[in-house]
């Protein structure tokens, strides 16, 4: 938006973010497909390849998925992460209005804050809440045969589809979000190559370095 | 019991249908067959006497209740010479397994029969299995016959094998699956008279009312523990409803309780209105002066008069017909694994093979309406609200280079 206003690049997610990013999104988006086979919604890859691919990728996912935290911990990333309610309302503000009338973000991005506050609180509650109970009732889906008889699959069955349809519900608006950058491509672009278009003269306020406690 | 009929393999032993279990003693002719029963060549059946064959043991348990596949829809005269497709383990082409393999014996108890309560208590090794008198699947193939990490393995603990590898059963003869006795009675030209479906097999009898006979039949699954509940002559029914004659027992709660095919029999049978009890019908005349058999003279109320009576039973001289089920346990006739039963036969949303199957969640079956419901609006509310968002985007920037 914001027409002729100088741009720059920066480099904003590192080769490890960046894989971790498009190989977890290949691995939910594959989950979604398969899991919603079994769950009986549709029939694309037939129900034997579409369990056996899910409980593939399931582990597979569970497992980087413990590497991944221990990277986040080891690094200090997990800051990024850090809910605030500072400049919140003026982020909806934005979005909800601001984006039509051709205004600036109210936040910029940078190495050490790529994440908006409204981000924030959305990748927190994926994050911290329904991926672990996804994966925890995905894991114990797997194992039924092992619980103790009289174990309720039905609970695990219907809480792990209720997320699986919030985190496609999250999906949606992820990537149409992708498209409200400087241009339509440019988060798609930073989160393939690095490296993010943002305006020139990008002021990082103090909240947002590494460090400070929001 | 007599030997012969377990032990002599000429074939030439027969008995008169109407003998109670003799032969006959001179040539006699059978007027409802009109067929001559010779008596057996004594020294020849006795002198081949051997291990129980196929044809042995079919000539009770292919022809119960009166003809070939009429009982059990697992076991009929196609087994007798049969290929790997009908029966894996009997086929000729293949194992070509006799019903001894399986059903050992030891000093003439048989083992593999599931009238007793309970058939199978808990899993046990062959040799165990040899000693006492069950044998199940288990018995050769494990709890994991398939391949390690293989879905169908963690299915054992509560699907039998049966279920998945007897896709269909009467595969090549046909079963009997009603007998709606209520329609009997009917003459043509004052005669009782017979009609033949499609199979040559009757589909109407006077003597008998209409039957339904069907080949390649999909069983019906119900939990059972090995145990078949047994409705007695002095057990109280509701008319209103189907009455189970006979019930598979279990339940998910019952660890030994499995889900398991079976051959669902439906009939229409006569009861005693007032008392709500099943009724026996005098049916084979006894004298060609008998005045109450149902087959001689046609009339339900002196044949179920004269029945209850033998029986010592009361009868309140007035009956009606009421339908009834009875179960027979599917476990002969395992197809080759090519044919085993797919996945979305049961994972499936309707009309698969467990669809009336209860007390389990069943993946792809089964589903939260509600939680569902909320989900996929959240997803539809999203989609709505971005698509509004970007046009709302594309309308004012359009606008605005204007």
């Amino acid at each position: 938006m914001a027409e002729g206003k100088k741009t720059q690049k920066i480099y904003l997610y590192t080769r490890f973010e960046r894989f971790w990013h498009w190989i977890q999104a290949l691995m939910i988006g594959g989950l979604l497909i398969t899991g919603f086979e079994i769950h009986g919604t549709y029939t694309l890859i037939g129900f034997e390849k579409a369990v056996k691919i899910h409980n593939y990728v399931g582990l597979t996912w569970l497992i980087m998925f413990a590497f991944f935290v221990f990277w986040l911990f080891t690094t200090g990333e997990w800051k990024q992460y850090i809910p605030t309610t500072k400049k919140l309302i003026s982020v909806i503000q934005y979005y909800v209005w601001g984006i039509f009338k051709g205004k600036p973000h109210p936040v910029k991005k940078s190495a050490d804050s790529k994440h908006n506050p409204l981000q924030r609180l959305a990748y927190l509650g994926i994050s911290a809440v329904l991926l672990p109970t996804q994966m925890a009732t995905g894991l114990l889906f797997y194992l039924y045969n092992m619980m103790p008889q009289g174990f309720p699959l039905s609970l695990l069955a219907i809480l792990h589809t209720f997320i699986a349809l919030l985190l496609l519900n999250f999906l949606v608006i992820h990537i149409y979000m992708t498209t409200t950058g400087h241009s339509f491509f440019s988060h798609i672009t930073g989160m393939i190559t690095g490296w993010e278009e943002v305006y020139e003269n990008t002021q990082i306020e103090e909240w947002e370095m590494p460090g400070k406690k929001p | 019991m007599d030997c012969l009929v377990c032990h002599e393999s000429t074939g030439t032993y027969k008995k008169f249908p109407t003998g109670a279990g003799h032969p006959a003693s001179e040539p006699t002719v059978f007027p409802d067959e009109n067929k001559t029963y010779y008596p057996p060549d004594w020294n020849k059946v006795a002198q081949s006497v051997q291990r129980p064959g196929r044809e042995n043991c079919g000539t009770c348990h292919f022809y119960g209740g009166g003809g070939d596949g009429v009982k059990h829809g697992d076991l009929d005269s196609s087994m007798t010479h049969p290929d790997k497709h009908l029966d894996v383990h009997m086929g000729k082409d293949g194992q070509n397994f006799s019903c001894t393999r399986c059903h050992s014996t030891s000093l003439h108890h048989i083992a593999g029969r599931v009238y007793q309560t309970p058939a199978v208590k808990e899993v046990k090794s062959l040799i165990e299995d040899d000693l006492t008198s069950k044998i199940t699947c288990v018995s050769c193939h494990s709890k994991t016959p398939h391949r390690q990490n293989a879905k169908a393995n963690d299915h054992t603990d509560k699907v039998a094998c049966q279920s998945c590898h007897i896709p269909t059963f009467a595969r090549i003869n046909p079963t009997k699956m009603s007998w709606d006795w209520s329609t009997a009675g009917r003459k043509k030209d004052g005669k009782p008279f017979v009609d033949k479906d499609e199979f040559g097999k009757p589909a109407y009898a006077t003597k008998k009312g209409d039957m339904r006979w069907e080949k390649n039949v999909v069983p019906s699954y119900f939990w059972y523990n090995g145990s078949i509940e047994h409705l007695t002559l002095n057990d109280v029914i509701d008319p209103l409803k189907e009455v189970w004659i006979s019930r598979p027992a279990g339940s998910i709660d019952d660890p030994n309780a499995l889900i398991y095919p079976f051959k669902v029999h439906w009939g229409k049978i006569p009861y005693d209105k007032v008392n709500k009890k099943l009724v026996v019908p005098h049916l084979f005349p006894n004298s060609k002066t008998d005045t109450t058999a149902y087959w001689k003279v046609f009339d339900w109320n002196a044949a179920i008069g004269y029945g209850q009576e033998y029986l010592g039973l009361a009868y309140s001289g007035e009956y009606d017909f009421v339908e009834s089920l009875y179960v027979f346990p599917t476990t002969h006739m395992v197809a080759p694994k090519e044919n085993v039963v797919n996945c979305t036969e049961c994972h499936i949303r309707e009309k698969g093979r467990l669809a009336a199957l209860g007390q389990i969640y069943l993946p792809g079956r089964d589903r939260s309406l509600l939680f569902d419901r909320i989900g996929w609006l959240a997803v539809l509310a999203a989609l709505a609200g971005v698509c509004l968002h970007g046009l709302g985007r594309i309308f004012v920037k359009k606008n605005r280079e204007e």
